[in-house]
């Protein structure tokens, strides 16, 4: 889908969510852990709310939110980033998105 | 008075049903069927079909039946043999009927005894006083389990059994002397027994979320370290730390790393439960005041503990992957030593239950 196409390859860190959803809620709080400032794009809030869920899926996300791409490719959801993330994977492929100050 | 031994012929059929007790009620039933049967006089056609229940399947080598008739008179009158003949079998057959209903009931009666005894055990494990029906009727548990949790419940004591046995193999092959290879396949099977523990509770969250996050398995002094369903994974490795000595610096590192890493997972977690638990409350508090338990944001609120379910796989989720590391991190002999101190510690945590709900118990 052209518009999650649009969106994901924006520069540093996107994350999809949705404003009930409390699991995208900590992966912001994780990425904001990190000193870094992810895009959010709150789906429920767009009218093609239903066609970006299946895009994301069929991406091979396996929620479509929370739905994390860095650099326009996809990272996953909530599993795959604590499994980076405790491998020590997650902290390179966001270092150039890493604010200095802190 | 009958004696039981003889009244059943051919008595193979029912030696699976040893008590006597039970025959001497099925003397009951037959006594009571009207005196359509007289001692020694039962007869069992062998071609009759078996009911369902009967397991013996000798049967079919029975040839012609057994006569124990001792009544002189229908040697005479082969109309009262007919009938005596039909009679027989229907007292028979009614008679399999009742021990068909009264075996089931004794199966039934049998699980909800098991199921009873774990309930007793656990709740006094965990310091309640379970003395007559009053007490334990308080615990709230009979009525509200499901037959999945029931089932979880009887999986998780054997997973302890297990855990335990696993324990006590390593602690008793790292005293002695024992090639790596022996001791990988120890902490490949302990690893493994981990992640089977966090696939029985991912089924029983499906089942009832609330159960699982409230630790209600649990002894009570687990249950007060309790997060999100099970331990911290932070903490877990601030309990096995001491005993990885001596570490590389490159491993230093790496636990270091994980450490943090962990933590930070954690927290984010932990904040997003705050979130949760306030937008559910947000939800129940919502409406007019004078509504009584009516709900306006139902649909709102069932959604939220719907939420509940992935968080607690992803606490799982988070306490599998700090395990795997851990083993990528430490050698084979120092993985061992760190799962027989995570295995101690647990099991210390439940003795600490134990005494304590015995000091309890204590008269002052």
């Amino acid at each position: 889908m052209d518009k999650v196409m649009r969106m994901s390859s924006e520069k540093g860190v996107v994350i999809f969510t949705k404003s009930s959803c409390c699991l995208c809620y900590a992966v912001q709080i994780l990425f904001r852990d990190l000193r870094v400032q992810p895009t959010i794009h709150e789906i429920d809030n767009d009218p093609d709310c239903r066609e970006i869920e299946k895009a994301l899926l069929r991406l091979g996300c396996s929620t479509a939110v929370p739905a994390v791409f860095v650099g326009g490719k996809l990272v996953g959801s909530t599993n795959e980033v604590t499994s980076l993330h405790l491998s020590g994977s997650l902290v390179p492929l966001i270092k150039p998105y890493q604010s200095i100050l802190y | 008075m009958n004696t039981t031994s003889t009244h059943f012929v051919p008595q193979r059929r029912f030696e699976i049903y040893e008590p006597l007790n039970q025959i001497s009620m099925w003397e009951e039933s037959f006594k009571n069927n009207g005196g359509m049967y007289t001692p020694g006089s039962i007869i069992i056609p062998a071609n009759e079909k078996t009911d369902s229940l009967s397991e013996d399947t000798s049967h079919g080598a029975e040839g012609t039946p057994h006569k124990y008739d001792q009544e002189a008179s229908t040697s005479r009158h082969p109309d009262k043999i007919q009938r005596r003949l039909a009679q027989n079998r229907e007292a028979a057959r009614k008679s399999r009927l009742r021990k068909k209903a009264y075996v089931q009931q004794l199966e039934t009666s049998r699980l909800k005894l098991i199921h009873l005894e774990q309930e007793l055990d656990r709740a006094r494990q965990q310091g309640f006083y379970v003395g007559n029906g009053v007490e334990s009727s308080a615990l709230g548990f009979s009525d509200n389990m499901s037959s999945g949790i029931v089932a979880f419940e009887m999986e998780y004591g054997h997973w302890v059994e297990e855990q335990n046995r696993q324990i006590c193999e390593l602690r008793t092959v790292l005293h002695g002397q024992v090639s790596d290879i022996e001791l990988r396949s120890l902490v490949e099977n302990a690893m493994k027994h981990y992640f089977q523990l966090f696939r029985m509770k991912s089924t029983a969250a499906k089942i009832d979320v609330f159960y699982v996050m409230s630790g209600m398995w649990k002894t009570s002094a687990e249950r007060f370290f309790l997060w999100i369903g099970g331990f911290r994974p932070s903490e877990l490795l601030k309990v096995l730390l001491p005993h990885f000595d001596p570490l590389t610096d490159q491993q230093l590192l790496d636990v270091c790393n994980l450490r943090q890493s962990c933590q930070q997972a954690e927290d984010a977690l932990s904040q997003g439960m705050e979130k949760l638990q306030h937008t559910l409350a947000e939800s129940v508090a919502a409406g007019k005041l004078g509504e009584g338990s009516y709900i306006p944001e139902m649909t709102c609120a069932m959604e939220r503990l719907e939420a509940l379910v992935s968080f607690v796989n992803q606490a799982d989720h988070l306490r599998h992957e700090t395990l795997q590391q851990m083993h990528r991190i430490l050698t084979t002999r120092q993985a061992a030593r760190g799962l027989l101190a995570l295995g101690e510690y647990f099991q210390r945590l439940r003795a600490l239950s134990s005494s304590w709900a015995a000091k309890q118990r204590e008269p002052t």
